[in-house]
């Protein structure tokens, strides 16, 4: 039973791909080794920046002999038939063997494929697998053709057992395979060969490289908070950082330094900001503290390589270039806090320079639709109107900051510290940092009734103008997040039980969102002014039609949503026939109570009698032409099964209509499911087609009547199984 | 390797720069003068963007003086000039050894190398305005980026068949950094000890003055624009002229004449982004424009005998 030991070394793999590459060279090996025939016992992977590795432990030697039999014409069919036999099977006429069978002697051919041996397996799969290698992007260097992430300069392929390690015989557009690899860039430049995964991984070692990136990883993490503990901080967690520096490199050592006291006062967010995304380092902050009583106080950085001096000049470049970056920070904040202290009237003017979409008009335009759709939401949301509104005026002011421009992903957060330094109130403040959220189905939804006006505003804005103007979301495409911006809707009321009437604010009415057409014709007259030859397709006019569209659009999400949460889809389908639908929160307390009763062996047993008299109704509507919906008499009733039924319908309704109105589904789902009994008994004693015409009429429409009831709880024609 | 060892440290600015020559001299590059027009990057040199097209051989390095109007902070910055320095190393195709080479570049500069932290951090590079792009890293000194490391894929929208590696060192951080100046203007640009010793800020602070204010405020707008679309009319005019010239009697594809063209385009617009007058809109319209040049540019190129056309 060899092993296989392939390292694939090359220049430097970027880090964010390491990962993910390491999984694609173990399976697309590992498949290929299997489908050629072979089998091993286990297989790791393993990546460094600049090599990926692949250990595979007992594979088969080679793959077993195979036999196939396949039978051929008659021995005394035309020649014809023989010879493409004989083609097809590769072999000649005396090789085949002749066997009697019902229609008389038949030639069968026997192909015996002889097991390969491994070394000839492993060459071919690797081949493949390296020359359709999916990376994310793949270049060409020098002269030559082939492609791979970054130069790849050598091919480690070894087979080893007890009797030693063989080479495999492999040669890639000129690079031929080898037992040879070399460790650390620095610390031991210089090429080894190894004899097998054990020999490598403790040679590399010896050369300053630890293979695995979670051993790394684990190291890097270890050392930092040990660094941080004993100057009484702690590291500010950071799992992406973290995976990306560990594959940045071979040989971590962990090095901390404190940040310049000018830079201290800087807020929290910016100084991890700028350390992570410029320079990569960890941020250190004071122990326990939270939200704005954070302060990071020193920067961890990892470098590749132990040094004679400690890490002494290289934790002092890494300060100064720090400095220099912080300096750069500084100059934003203290320019962007002039700003906002003067009230942000420069931002928000600039806003009107920055175009949102071509047809949907500038931010500033945006943000003046998303201020008038906050105020008319405040009610719902418990908020003050006009200060709704002046927190949706300023929520994107943010954008135009020297900061943000910098640092696009401080947006919010940067705001908030703006609105703060404007003097504007804590809802404002908080409104302008949290308006964006949730951002997915796992972000929290923000509290505070300004913060929800604000939030829905943004996201229904959003959608009801990319909807005006037809750039809804197609399978996997949804470049403006448009799916997301619906959930963040759905989870703000279901989150604070927001009574939304959505289609009134997707606008039904067209006047409700005659913004988006005032943008839309402002655009078109500057557009054709300019000379241009007008914005493609329609100017964007909401329609009742658009608003249609994009409820159902809410639903669908809605039930993406709900089905996490366990509720079935057919259930919610149930429920959407219903009016109000477009109130998410009274929908979705409907569709928990249906779900609930339909639990029920009495809700199980009502859905049985609701299909039979839905059944037997739908069949005689269409034979008769008519519709059963016209009041039965009860003077008609014959049995006192049928008596009963109308007592019960009758006290159902008397329950259900005032349960409805006052939205108690539960009680009128369970008004609903008392008619169990009744209408089963109805159906054991009474035969509903008789040959009296008004008594058959009547029961009919006594059905109907069942429907009707039924039917203003919730569509049970929708309910499967 | 060239010079000295590792603790043989540059005194000055230009004695990077003659290090570098030197280092690369020595590699085999041909070392070029700087292309004598305003170009907003090394990379806009000839000798790096069209001679990155096409089959034929090329090693050249060169100091390429830039242009940044936008990046103008009238003097007062310490690390920031509209007018600065790039040091370009082009070599067709990439020798497989490219990085050691290169890393043998910043020990010729003094940077002692068992004492400081080198990697190479994923960078790909992509200019719009060329219609070209590459992968590569940025090359971190302790954190600091001292190079951009680029193995060309396209230029002006054609394959680079075969790649060429290219190399660009923004000068004046990276001799902070060896020389040790946290402010860009203290730092000498002549050595210390010369008769009459001159810092980075004695060269050019008074021009990063008039430059700024020029660039920001005074520039005549309507000329810049009058001149950018003078110069495009002009590419496409050299670009439309057949490649018989008449008076010799030989074929001549005016690539390189046409290619200044768009260098002065590209200028233009980088000018008119400075004065502020260009919308967010207009800006990918202008960038589209010079691409366009490029494009044909790099076309032109493939037909001169240096792209590789034979007739």
């Amino acid at each position: 039973m060899p092993d296989l030991l392939i390292e694939l070394f090359s220049e430097e793999i970027p880090a964010r791909m390491q990962g993910r590459a390491a999984d694609d060279l173990k399976r697309r090996v590992t498949d290929g080794l299997v489908e050629a025939g072979l089998t091993y016992a286990s297989a790791g992977a393993f990546s460094t920046p600049r090599r990926l590795v692949l250990s595979v432990e007992g594979l088969t030697a080679e793959s077993p002999a195979q036999t196939e039999e396949r039978k051929g014409p008659r021995v005394d069919a035309p020649d014809k038939a023989i010879e493409g036999f004989l083609r097809s099977t590769g072999l000649a006429r005396q090789d085949l063997e002749t066997r009697s069978e019902k229609k008389g002697e038949v030639y069968f051919a026997v192909i015996r494929r002889p097991g390969r041996p491994a070394r000839d397996i492993v060459a071919e799969v690797l081949e493949t697998v390296v020359r359709g290698f999916p990376w994310p992007k793949s270049m060409r260097w020098g002269a030559g053709e082939m492609r791979w992430v970054r130069p790849l300069h050598r091919i480690l392929c070894l087979l080893s057992d007890e009797a030693g390690a063989e080479i495999v015989p492999l040669e890639i557009d000129g690079i031929r395979a080898c037992d040879v690899t070399e460790g650390h860039r620095f610390l031991s430049p210089g090429e080894f060969s190894v004899s097998g995964f054990e020999d490598y991984a403790a040679k590399l070692r010896r050369a300053y490289v630890v293979l695995s990136p979670a051993e790394r990883a684990e190291a890097i993490r270890a050392d930092a908070d040990t660094l941080a503990f004993a100057a009484g901080r702690e590291v500010v967690e950071d799992r992406a950082l973290l995976a990306e520096v560990a594959g940045l490199v071979e040989w971590p050592v962990v090095l901390m330094g404190a940040i310049g006291k000018d830079y201290l006062d800087l807020p929290p967010e910016v100084l991890q900001t700028s350390m992570r995304e410029h320079q990569k380092f960890f941020s250190v902050r004071s122990p326990g503290a939270a939200g704005d009583d954070v302060q990071i106080t020193h920067f961890i950085t990892v470098a590749n390589r132990e040094t004679a001096d400690d890490g002494a000049t290289i934790l002092a470049g890494n300060g100064r270039v720090l400095a220099a970056r912080l300096a750069d920070a500084k100059f934003f904040w203290d320019n962007d806090l002039r700003v906002a202290r003067d009230g942000m009237a420069p931002w928000l003017e600039a806003l009107s320079q920055v175009t949102f979409h071509a047809r949907l008009g500038s931010v500033a335009d945006r943000s003046a639709r998303i201020a008038r759709l906050a105020r008319r939401l405040a009610p719902v949301t418990g908020a003050d109107p006009d200060t709704a509104a002046e927190a949706a005026r300023l929520a994107k002011a943010d954008l135009t900051s020297e900061m943000v421009y910098e640092f696009p992903e401080l947006q919010g957060v940067m705001g908030r510290y703006y609105a703060q330094a404007a003097r504007f109130g804590p809802e404002i403040a908080d409104a302008v940092r949290d308006h964006y959220k949730p951002l997915g189905p796992s972000d929290e939804v923000p509290e505070g009734p300004v913060t929800q006006a604000v939030a829905l505003a943004d996201k229904i804005e959003m959608l009801r103008a990319f909807w005006a103007i037809d750039e809804k979301p197609t399978g996997s495409k949804d470049p403006f997040a448009l799916r997301r911006a619906a959930l963040g809707v759905i989870r703000l009321c279901l989150a604070h039980g927001l009574r939304l009437p959505l289609l009134e604010v997707l606008g039904r009415n067209p006047d409700e969102a005659s913004d988006l057409a005032q943008t839309s014709d402002r655009l078109l007259t500057e557009e054709l002014a300019s000379g241009g030859a007008g914005l493609p397709g329609d100017p964007a006019r909401p329609s009742p039609e658009i608003a249609a569209d994009l409820l159902g659009f809410f639903h669908d999400r809605l039930k993406v949503h709900l089905r996490d949460a366990g509720l079935r889809h057919d259930v919610i389908d149930a429920c959407l026939a219903m009016p109000g639908s477009d109130d998410l929160v009274g929908l979705v307390r409907r569709a928990e109570a249906l779900g609930a009763v339909l639990g029920t062996d009495e809700g199980e047993n009502l859905l049985q009698g609701f299909r039979r008299a839905n059944n037997i109704l739908a069949q005689a509507e269409e034979k008769d032409g008519v519709e059963y919906s016209f009041g039965p008499d009860e003077k008609f009733a014959e049995a006192d099964e049928e008596k009963a039924l109308f007592a019960a319908l009758d006290r159902a309704e008397a329950i259900i209509a005032p349960a409805l109105s006052s939205e108690d589904f539960a009680t009128a789902m369970a008004a609903m499911a008392d008619l169990r009994a009744p209408i089963d008994a109805f159906f054991e004693a009474v035969q509903i087609n008789t040959d009296n015409q008004i008594i058959r009429r009547n029961r009919l429409n006594l059905l109907g009547r069942i429907r009707q009831v039924c039917g203003g709880v919730a569509d049970l024609t929708r309910i499967e199984g | 390797m060239a010079t000295g060892g590792p603790a043989d440290k540059p005194r000055s600015f230009q004695e990077i720069i003659l290090r570098l020559q030197a280092y690369w001299a020595a590699q085999g590059c041909a070392i070029l003068q700087p292309y004598d027009m305003e170009v907003g990057a090394g990379t806009f040199h000839p000798a790096t963007t069209l001679r990155a097209l096409g089959p034929t051989p090329w090693a050249a390095a060169y100091v390429q003086p830039s242009r940044r109007p936008t990046d103008g902070r009238y003097g007062d910055s310490p690390n920031r000039w509209q007018h600065y320095y790039q040091f370009q190393v082009l070599i067709k195709p990439s020798p497989p050894d490219f990085q050691a080479i290169y890393l043998g570049s910043l020990e010729a500069i003094g940077i002692d190398m068992s004492l400081h932290d080198i990697r190479f951090v994923e960078d790909d590079w992509e200019s719009p305005t060329l219609g070209a792009w590459g992968l590569g890293w940025e090359v971190w000194c302790d954190g600091m980026e001292v190079s951009q490391f680029t193995y060309f894929q396209q230029v002006g929208g054609h394959d680079c068949r075969p790649v060429s590696g290219e190399l660009t060192y923004g000068l004046e951080r990276l001799a902070m950094y060896v020389l040790g100046y946290d402010d860009g203007n203290a730092m000498p640009f002549n050595d210390p000890g010369a008769p009459i010793p001159l810092t980075y800020g004695d060269v050019f602070r008074e021009a990063e003055a008039q430059y700024a204010r020029w660039n920001f405020d005074v520039a005549d707008t309507h000329m810049l624009m009058r001149h950018f679309e003078d110069a495009e009319a002009e590419c496409a005019r050299i670009l439309s002229e057949p490649a018989l010239d008449l008076k010799t009697g030989r074929r001549i594809v005016m690539a390189q004449p046409a290619y200044d063209q768009c260098i002065k385009a590209s200028h233009l617009f980088n000018l008119l982004d400075a004065r502020g007058v260009i919308s967010v809109t207009e800006r990918q319209a202008y960038i589209g424009r010079v691409r366009a040049l490029a494009k044909a540019c790099a076309d032109a190129y493939l037909l001169t005998e240096a792209g590789g056309f034979s007739a």
